[in-house]
Parts: C-alpha cells; structure tokens; sequence
C-alpha cells in the first residue's frame, strides 16, 4: 500500500508530460524528409571530397577520378533537386 | 513514505512507461499519426527521468549504508570505501539490471531527440524497439529482481564488497561494458525500424553510426579495464585468460567491429545492405549474450559472483528477439538487395569484407571454444572445455592476418585501383616493415617467436602507412591552398576526422596487438618460496627478499581491507635499486564460528601486486604469506573475550613480523606489457577524433542553379 501512493504520484506526472502531445492532432500527410536530404546531401558532398582528396594525394588515377567526382556530383544534384521540390 | 517504497514505485511506473512506449511507437508506425509519435518519444524520456531517481534513491542508500535496503546489506558495509560504495551497486545481479535499463533509457532518449525531425517514419518503430527492450529489464526488476527490495530486520552491519572487486578499474569495467552493449542496442532498434517500414537506405545508419562507435569504444574500454584488472589484481599475472564471460564481451565487440567498417560499404556504395543488418541484429544478440552469461552460472567462470535465476528468462527473450529479427530480414530481403555491383577485387570495399570475414572468423571460434563446454556435454553427456592453447593457437595467426588488413585497407580507394598507384602507396610502407625486420631479426631476440616477429613487422606496417597517409595527405591539402605544412595537417584532419580518426585507431590496435605478441611471447616467470634475505633472479633482477609487513586497517590500496600482510623487496638491475612492497589483503569472515580473531584470516584473501611498469618490460611480483605458523597465536586469541579481539590481533601480527615465516611469490618479466593499454588509448583518441562532429553538420539552405549550388557548398565543406 505504500508503494500505492507515490506510483500514482509519478505515474500522473508522467501522463501529463507524456499525453499532452496527444491533444493537439497533428496531420497525417506525407512525412517530411528534409532533414533527411539534407543528412544524404551532407553524406554526398563529403565523399566527393574524399575522393578529391585521394586523387590528389595519388591514390586515384586522374581518369578514375574524373569519372567518379561526375558520378558522384550527378548523384548530389539528384538529391538537391529533390530537397528543391519540398 | 520510504526511499525504498519510492524507488519500488518509480520501477513500476517505469515498466507501465515502457510498454505505452511500445504500444504508441507501433500505433504511431502503423498510423504515420504525428502526435502519437511524439507521445511515445516523450514516454522515453519519461523513462530516463524515472530511472535516473531510482539510481539516485539507490546510490543515496549505498552511501548512507541504510540496511534495510537487502542489496546494500549484501554488499556494502559501513567501513566500505566511499568510493567503492558508489560503484558497489553493479556487483549484484539487480543493480546490474538497473544499470543496464538505465543507460539504455539515457541512451534512446539521445537517439530519440537528435532525430526528432529526421527518420519519421523509422523512429516510431525504433522507439517501440528500444522500449520493448526497457520493458524486458524492468519485467525481471519489478516482478523477481527488485533492487528496492527490504529486509525486516535490518544488519547492524553489511557484508561488504566482494573483495576482489575492490580495484578503480573493476568499478569502472561495468559501466563501461554495459554502455557498450546498450549503445548497440540503438542502432539494432532502427535497422528493425528500417527494415518493417522497408527504407534500407543509408539513412539509418547515418543517423545511429555514431551511436555504433560510442558503443564500440566504450565497450573495448570496458574489456581493457577489464584485463587491466585481471593484470594487477588477480595474482596470476595475466590479463586475458580466454575466460567465458571475457569471451562473451570480446565477441559483440569483434562484430561491432566488423559493423563499423561495412556500414561505410553502405553509405558510399549501397551495397552490403543484408550483412549490415545481420551484423547488428548478431552484435545486439551477443551484447544480450554477454549481459546474461556474467551471471548465468552455466559455464565456469571467474565472474561467478553469484548464481542468478534468470536463465531462462533471459534464453527465452534473447531466442524470441533472434528469431523475430532474423524473419524480419528474410522477409525483406528484396528490399535489401544491393544497388551496385563490385567493381574490381582491388578495391576498398573487397579488403572491407575480408576484414569482416576475419573479424566474423575469430569470433566463431572464440564462440565454439567459449561453448563448447556446453555442446560437449550435449553431444557425449560429458562436459570438456577447451583452454588458452585452443583460442591462442588459432586465433594468433588470424590477428596476423588481421592487422595486415588493417594496413592495407588505408591504402585502397573505393570502387578500383590501379597497380601504378598501388606501386607507389605500397612501397614506402612495405619497405618499412621489411627493414624493420630485418633489424630485429639482426639486433634482437625477437626470432625466437616467429608469430611475434611477424606480428612486429606488421605494427610497423601499420604505422608507415598511417604516417605516409597523414604526410601525403598533409603535402596534397598544402598544394591546393598553400597552407604551411602544420595548418594543412590540421585542417586535413580536422576536415576528415572520420578518416584520419580511423586511421590512429588502426595504428592503436596494431600497438595493442605489438604488447599482446611481446608480453605472451617472451615473458618469465618464477615461483618461488623466499625466507627473508634470500634471492631470486629473473631476466636482469636481482629481487631480495627484505623483511615481512603487517598493516592493520591501512592497506597500502585503500580498499578498506582491516589486515594486509605483504613484504618489502629490494630489487636490483644493473645500477639501479628499488624498493617492491606487494601485499595480500585479508577480510574478515561472517562465520562467528571461526572465532573472533580466525575469522579475519578466515575470509576473502586478495592479492596486492606491486608492478614496476616499464616501456619495454614490467616487473610484476605478488606474495602469498604463509600463514600456517599463525594457527597457535590465532588460537589463543580466540579463546580470549571478544573484547580483547583487537589486542590479539596486533599480537598475532607481531608475531607474524618477529618470527617470520618463508613467503611463497610470484615475479614475471613481461616486456611490452605496457603497450596494450597504451595502444587501448591510441584507439581511444583516434574513436573521439571520429566521433567528434565536422563542421559540415551546418545547414546550408540556398538556392541557385544546381552544379554552381554544388561547387559553392562544396567549396565550403
């Protein structure tokens, strides 16, 4: 019984910070991925850096990298065209 | 209202927390509704805040040494170092279980805010994930474990700590271990999450990597404490044993390990996508492996604290979380077909899954050695294990071929190489290695143990190659913007910290690997029994005995132990003398039977090493006092009243020193000790050169033509 008391004094505080949420419904539409772009955006641009820097530092041949840094801008286009469309 | 009964309410309200979070994160991955979402995240951080008052409830027992509390009875007593109090609560079975659920709540409620805008659709699912884990550990704590549990009549004195566990490092072992285990918890959450809601991109892994690398560091943390321990306190002299529970934490570790590099295959090629998740469903199923077997009983171990009852509660939630997990990933394996091919076998991403089929290979065999007790006794109905000479005389030639991968996998691009610039990257390096072994094969003792020789060579390997990537990286990164060479290495690295913090990860493992080959390859040891002033010699020492010491509540340790008998050696090497004071520690028994004054020899006995730490060698020396010529004082103190207890002591010591017996050490030579926990912090700093966050974490938001957008943003990165 003593443990009663004090379990539904913290169980009540955490209903309250725990359902407030719930009151004010937000929409169901389509998630947002803006954040998420933007972390692949990120993620892109570092390994079109990286693979700067390797050519530079003379671990890719000049062709290979020529090659690579099209592919990869192409494909970091691709992701700035999508956050574009947000 | 007790502190107890609070502490008792908080677990419950915290179990009744974790399963809404459960319910409302699938409700709201079902639904896609919003608001509900929210709610199941707020209930985590609810959770946190809950188990954060009962860790207090119960660290704030354990230093007021409140007996009432059954765990602090059983392992806290009032003379109990404070320090030792505040970290006694993890040597039990429901202060571990605490613990665990604690940091996973930390853990998730971290996760679960820095991606509150991110993953929306993953994260709900992620949160009924990380929940249903919380429920499980406060399942066991409200309805068989509870740590708040009373006792009716309460000691006038506690049993104290387990003497062994009396060492800064062992304190520090559990947390650490069990942040491990937790921390790969999170990214097991939200492969699942990814997984049910079919997005096996990369964008899970990027949001939960660096959760992946806390995990791992701080577990491989965790294991070095843990053999530092083993070094400097157990009295044997090693520091990994192939002990079950040792293996148990090595393993998630070794596929941790394996994880870490092949989500980068993931993030730059797309590829990999099945292994990754069957990686960390493996890795999370092993850290729960590991939790359970610490406490199982059911394989011999020197972690045998106390016998647990939740055996098969553990098999059965770990057998339900294999199976579920391993049926979510057959049923979206098309989902996680990859999206590129390998190009050529020279390649970064080729020596990346070599190295996660070595890693992968030495954890079967250390899981087969670790339970083959077990399969044995299934097979033939007897019970034999295997021991160090099984794990070592496989697994030494793997770790060689393992630390050749670690050197060559820096010197790989991704996609494919040319031999032209494999020529140039491999040749300072390899020639490194090769004068370095022939000049130890010239100089030194070192080919006497070939596996060690190699291994040597291979360290250097290592360290050339990281050196030639910071020197020509350094050099390119000058070229381009005319930095002076000290401005462009730091910016190089600060620009690539996941890059270069890898690297010095690799140069620290293969450090640890150059003191794992030294120290097991051309350690002495001797055991010898010494009345005071005689010698023994061991390599260069020259260790005399000088005379017996007593010390009565003053352990040299500070563990708190009322009677320390150790010895003061002086030890010789060429022109040096030094002065060696090893100890054993003795506590006293409960057992009133053994008498007043037996019952303090009676008890616990712990072994004070003294060590002499060197860079090429340590002297190690432990002393085991023979105590046989005691028994006549002990006896008459016995029969003395209680009240004079104390006297007897101090006259059994005396006697002990004026008369004193011939001790039984133990000194070993182990060169290059030293160098696994140095390269244990090598790999330390290089984990937190990664883990820190880049610049690149600013948002950018400008808009203007793409390829003219891409070149500015890039130029800034």
């Amino acid at each position: 019984m003593e443990v009663v008391l004090p379990a539904l004094a913290l169980a009540a505080l955490v209903a309250v910070l725990v359902l407030a949420p719930l009151r004010t419904r937000a929409a169901t539409a389509a998630p947002d991925r803006r954040d998420d772009l933007e972390a692949a955006k990120e993620a892109k641009y570092r390994e079109i850096k990286d693979a700067e820097l390797d050519f530079r530092m003379g671990k890719l041949s000049e062709e290979d990298w020529r090659a690579l840094d099209a592919e990869l801008r192409a494909q970091a286009i691709a992701i700035l065209r999508e956050l574009d469309r947000l | 209202m007790s502190s107890a009964d609070l502490g008792t309410a908080a677990l419950a309200v915290a179990f009744g927390t974790a399963l809404y979070a459960v319910a409302a994160g699938v409700y709201a991955g079902v639904t896609r509704r919003r608001e509900v979402a929210v709610s199941a995240r707020r209930a985590v951080y609810a959770l946190a805040v809950l188990l954060v008052l009962a860790m207090v409830l119960l660290e704030a027992a354990y230093v007021r040494s409140d007996f009432s509390f059954a765990l602090v009875a059983q392992n806290s007593s009032t003379d109990t170092p404070t320090f030792y109090k505040l970290t006694a609560m993890w040597s039990s079975q429901q202060g571990s279980l605490l613990l665990w659920v604690f940091l996973l709540s930390v853990f998730s409620s971290a996760v679960l805010f820095l991606t509150r805008h991110r993953l929306r659709e993953i994260a709900p699912w992620a949160t009924a994930v990380l929940a249903a884990v919380a429920s499980f550990f406060l399942y066991l704590m409200v309805f068989s474990e509870n740590p708040f549990a009373t006792l009716a009549s309460p000691p006038a004195e506690g049993n104290g700590l387990n003497p062994l566990l009396r060492h800064p490092a062992m304190m520090f072992h559990p947390p650490m271990l069990y942040t491990g285990y937790v921390g790969f918890t999170i990214p097991f959450a939200f492969a699942m999450g990814a997984l049910i809601t079919r997005n096996t991109g990369a964008d899970w892994i990027r949001a939960t990597r660096r959760f992946a690398l806390v995990a791992w560091t701080f577990l491989g943390f965790g294991i070095l404490l843990g053999s530092l321990w083993s070094y400097s306190e157990l009295g044997w002299g090693g520091y990994w044993a192939w002990d079950p529970v040792e293996n148990a934490s090595l393993m998630p570790w070794l596929t941790g390990t394996a994880f870490i590099h092949s989500i980068m295959v993931q993030e730059k090629r797309g590829m990999l996508r099945i292994w990754n998740v069957s990686l960390i469903i493996t890795t999370f199923m092993l850290a729960l492996l590991g939790t359970f077997l610490v406490r199982s009983g059911i394989l011999d171990s020197i972690h045998a604290f106390g016998a647990s009852t939740l055996g098969t509660k553990f098999l059965v939630f770990i057998s339900i979380a294999l199976v579920s997990s391993t049926l979510l990933v057959v049923w979206r394996r098309e989902d996680l077909r990859s999206q590129a091919r390998i190009d050529t076998l020279l390649s970064r991403e080729v020596f990346f899954l070599l190295n996660n089929l070595v890693l992968l290979l030495i954890c079967v065999v250390i899981f087969w050695g670790t339970f083959f007790p077990l399969i044995s006794e299934a097979l033939t109905g007897t019970e034999e294990s295997v021991g160090p000479p099984f794990f070592n005389g496989i697994i030494a030639p793997i770790a060689l071929v393992l630390v050749a991968l670690s050197a060559i996998g820096p010197l790989l691009t991704w996609r494919r190489n040319t031999w032209k610039t494999l020529r140039r990257a491999f040749l300072v390096p390899l020639a490194v290695a090769v004068v370095t072994l022939v000049a130890l094969l010239a100089f030194t003792s070192a080919g006497d143990s070939v596996p060690a020789l190699v291994m040597f060579s291979l360290a250097a390997f290592v360290g050339a190659v990281v050196a030639q990537e910071f020197f020509r990286g350094a050099r390119a990164r000058r070229t381009m913007t005319g930095e002076p060479p000290p401005i462009a290495l730091s910016r190089l690295v600060g620009r690539n910290r996941r890059r270069y913090g890898g690297y010095i990860v690799h140069v620290g493992i293969a450090v640890l690997f150059l003191g794992i080959a030294g120290s097991s390859s051309f350690n002495d040891q001797k055991d010898v029994r010494l009345e005071p002033g005689e010698t023994v010699k061991i390599k260069d020492y020259e260790v005399t005995y000088r005379e017996p010491t007593v010390a009565i509540e003053d352990d040299r340790s500070g563990t708190g132990a009322p009677l320390s008998f150790g010895a003061v050696l002086d030890v010789r090497k060429d022109d040096e003398h030094f002065v060696m004071r090893p100890a054993r520690n003795y506590y006293p028994s409960q057992e009133s039977a053994m008498g007043p004054v037996g019952r303090f020899f009676g008890g616990e006995a712990t072994s004070e090493v003294d060590l002499r730490w060197g860079l090429s060698q340590d002297l190690w020396l432990a002393v085991q006092p023979d105590l046989r010529k005691l028994k006549g004082p002990i006896r008459r103190g016995n029969d003395l009243p209680e009240r004079f207890a104390g006297e007897a002591i101090v006259a059994v010591a005396r006697h002990y020193v004026d008369d004193p017996p011939p001790a039984a050490f133990r000194a070993i030579v182990s060169p290059l000790v030293v160098w696994i926990w140095l390269g244990g912090g090598i790999v330390m700093a290089g984990a937190l050169l990664a883990l820190w966050p880049s610049p690149e974490a600013r948002r950018r938001r400008v808009t203007s033509l793409y390829a003219a957008r891409l070149g500015r943003e890039l130029s800034r990165a």
